[in-house]
């Protein structure tokens, strides 16, 4: 576990693995719920990172983590939230084709992985999905698309992603939902933060 | 633009004029930008002026200002950058309140220094909320849309009582930039050469600035190696270095996460006056200390920053 300093109100912490990143996370909103007194006002996860934003005493606030006991990994969340997709989108050939799959075969693959939301970021709602194995990892496109249509399933580096709304994007395109995974004006706005489980259902079936 | 009690009559929309209070806080970890006012000194000013809470929802305009027609007696406020003010037409003074009658029109004219007035109006803007804020997100694009002409936006019940005040004080826009920065994450991933070019190098504000960030033309800062960062999250004010080397100063609308180095923090004092800094403003930076993290000091190169900080 590393502390890098961010200014003078939040800290940066490094740590080893996604799983390593989830625990951090859990732990800090659970004490902060407890009452913690360093506690910040955003903990923000990212690959390898937590961020802890809006700290009267960052300094404190590394000290206090630094003496809690090592945290467990974070409990299996009782629910998942299925995504039921449409799997006819325009780079899934060539996603297969890079997996030396058919696209059934790819398409089987996908819907086979356990997803769980390492971070979210880019825009509101958009969760990065790890869960592929490293193997899988296929690179953004090129050249971006300047729109990409709103629950479009995406693929990207190692994760999976639904884009929340349409916005310019350079992820490969599999597929499509109609499940908003995001929604302002609902309570919960998101359907997926740090640390929810997900699965994909092929549409239909 | 939605609401039950219409309180001003958009003549002239300005050429980004956008709803602004505190932001959304506490949802980074959901991708939603902080948002809110840019310059929150002159905003909270505003509202003062008005009789209105600090946090209320007021109006950020964008160099050319914005024309409104009061639909019923309302008392507004004009602070931030400096522009000529105007009711039906006879000069009126920035920075004390206005009162306006029924029809009545307040113009904001082109800023002469700084970027953004804050129109307040007494009651505050009340548009619907999204995600507990009325501000206008221009990268998310949660909140109301900017202002179009012809739109009629509604305000709540008066405040409190206008303060009596001939003048309020305040110091206009600086000519030039001088940014204290605290050290960030990824310092290390400048070289020698590019971190004594961050404390000594001279920029200009970028006209690609917005409320996203505060884009510089000048030196590109030297990185210390090849490689990538994995996405981690970002904090207002970060000074974060693209592959082209040219620092960019996040500001309200920022992104919640990114994978290129951020290398130190703008203190808030400094992000207000990046969100008045018109294009062609010369830009340096002052590195500060830090003090111990984990019983470490964590600094820049001593010789690199100022003496006698602390």
């Amino acid at each position: 576990m590393r502390f890098l300093p961010v200014g003078r109100r939040a800290l940066l912490v490094e740590l080893n693995d996604q799983q390593a990143v989830l625990g951090l996370y859990a732990e800090i909103l659970r004490r902060r719920e407890a009452g913690w007194p360093a506690a910040p006002t955003d903990v923000v996860p990212g690959a390898t990172t937590v961020l802890l934003d809006g700290l009267e005493d960052p300094a404190g606030a590394a000290s206090d983590i630094r003496g809690w006991p090592p945290v467990p990994p974070p409990p299996p969340s009782e629910a998942s939230v299925e995504i039921p997709a449409t799997y006819d989108g325009p780079d899934l050939e060539e996603v297969a084709r890079r997996w030396g799959m058919t696209k059934r075969e790819a398409v089987a693959t996908h819907v086979a992985t356990p997803f769980q939301v390492a971070f979210c970021g880019f825009s509101p709602g958009f969760a990065y999905l790890a869960g592929l194995p490293r193997h899988l990892a296929v690179p953004r496109r090129e050249s971006p698309r300047p729109s990409v249509p709103a629950g479009s399933v995406a693929l990207a580096g190692g994760y999976a992603a639904v884009y929340p709304r349409s916005s310019p994007g350079g992820w490969q395109l599999i597929g499509r939902t109609s499940l908003a995974v995001w929604d302002p004006a609902r309570d919960p706005a998101p359907l997926l933060s740090p640390g929810t489980r997900v699965r994909f259902v092929e549409a239909g079936t | 633009m939605r609401g039950d009690a219409p309180g001003l009559l958009v003549l002239r929309a300005g050429s980004l004029t956008t709803v602004q209070d505190a932001g959304r806080r506490g949802m980074a970890h959901l991708g939603v930008p902080p948002s809110g006012a840019l310059d929150p000194p002159a905003w909270r000013l505003a509202n003062r002026l008005v009789g209105n809470t600090e946090g209320a929802a007021a109006l950020e305009t964008t160099v050319t200002g914005v024309a409104l027609q009061a639909l019923r007696a309302c008392t507004l406020a004009v602070t931030g950058a400096v522009a000529p003010a105007s009711v039906d037409g006879r000069p009126a003074a920035w920075g004390v309140p206005l009162r306006l009658g029924p029809g009545q029109v307040l113009d904001v004219g082109p800023a002469t220094a700084g970027v953004r007035c804050y129109v307040a109006v007494s009651g505050g803007v009340a548009v619907e909320p999204v995600l507990g804020s009325r501000s206008t997100d221009l990268l998310s694009g949660l909140g109301p849309p900017p202002l179009r002409d012809g739109d009629s936006i509604p305000i709540g019940l008066s405040g409190g009582p206008v303060p009596a005040v001939d003048f309020a004080p305040y110091a206009p826009p600086p000519a030039a930039l001088d940014l204290s920065l605290h050290p960030g994450p990824r310092m290390d991933w400048l070289s020698a050469g590019g971190l004594r070019t961050l404390a000594a190098g001279t920029w200009r504000v970028a006209t690609a600035s917005n409320r996203i960030g505060l884009r510089l033309d000048g030196p590109a800062l030297e990185r210390a190696g090849e490689g990538e960062l994995a996405s981690e999250g970002i904090v207002g004010g970060a000074l974060q270095v693209p592959p082209d080397g040219l620092p960019l100063v996040f500001l309200a609308d920022h992104p919640t996460t990114g994978g290129y180095p951020v290398v130190g923090v703008v203190d808030p004092a400094g992000v207000a006056a990046c969100g008045q800094a018109r294009p062609g403003t010369p830009v340096c930076f002052r590195l500060r200390r830090a003090g111990p993290l984990v019983g470490r000091p964590v600094s820049w190169e001593p010789g690199l920053c100022e003496a006698g900080e602390r």
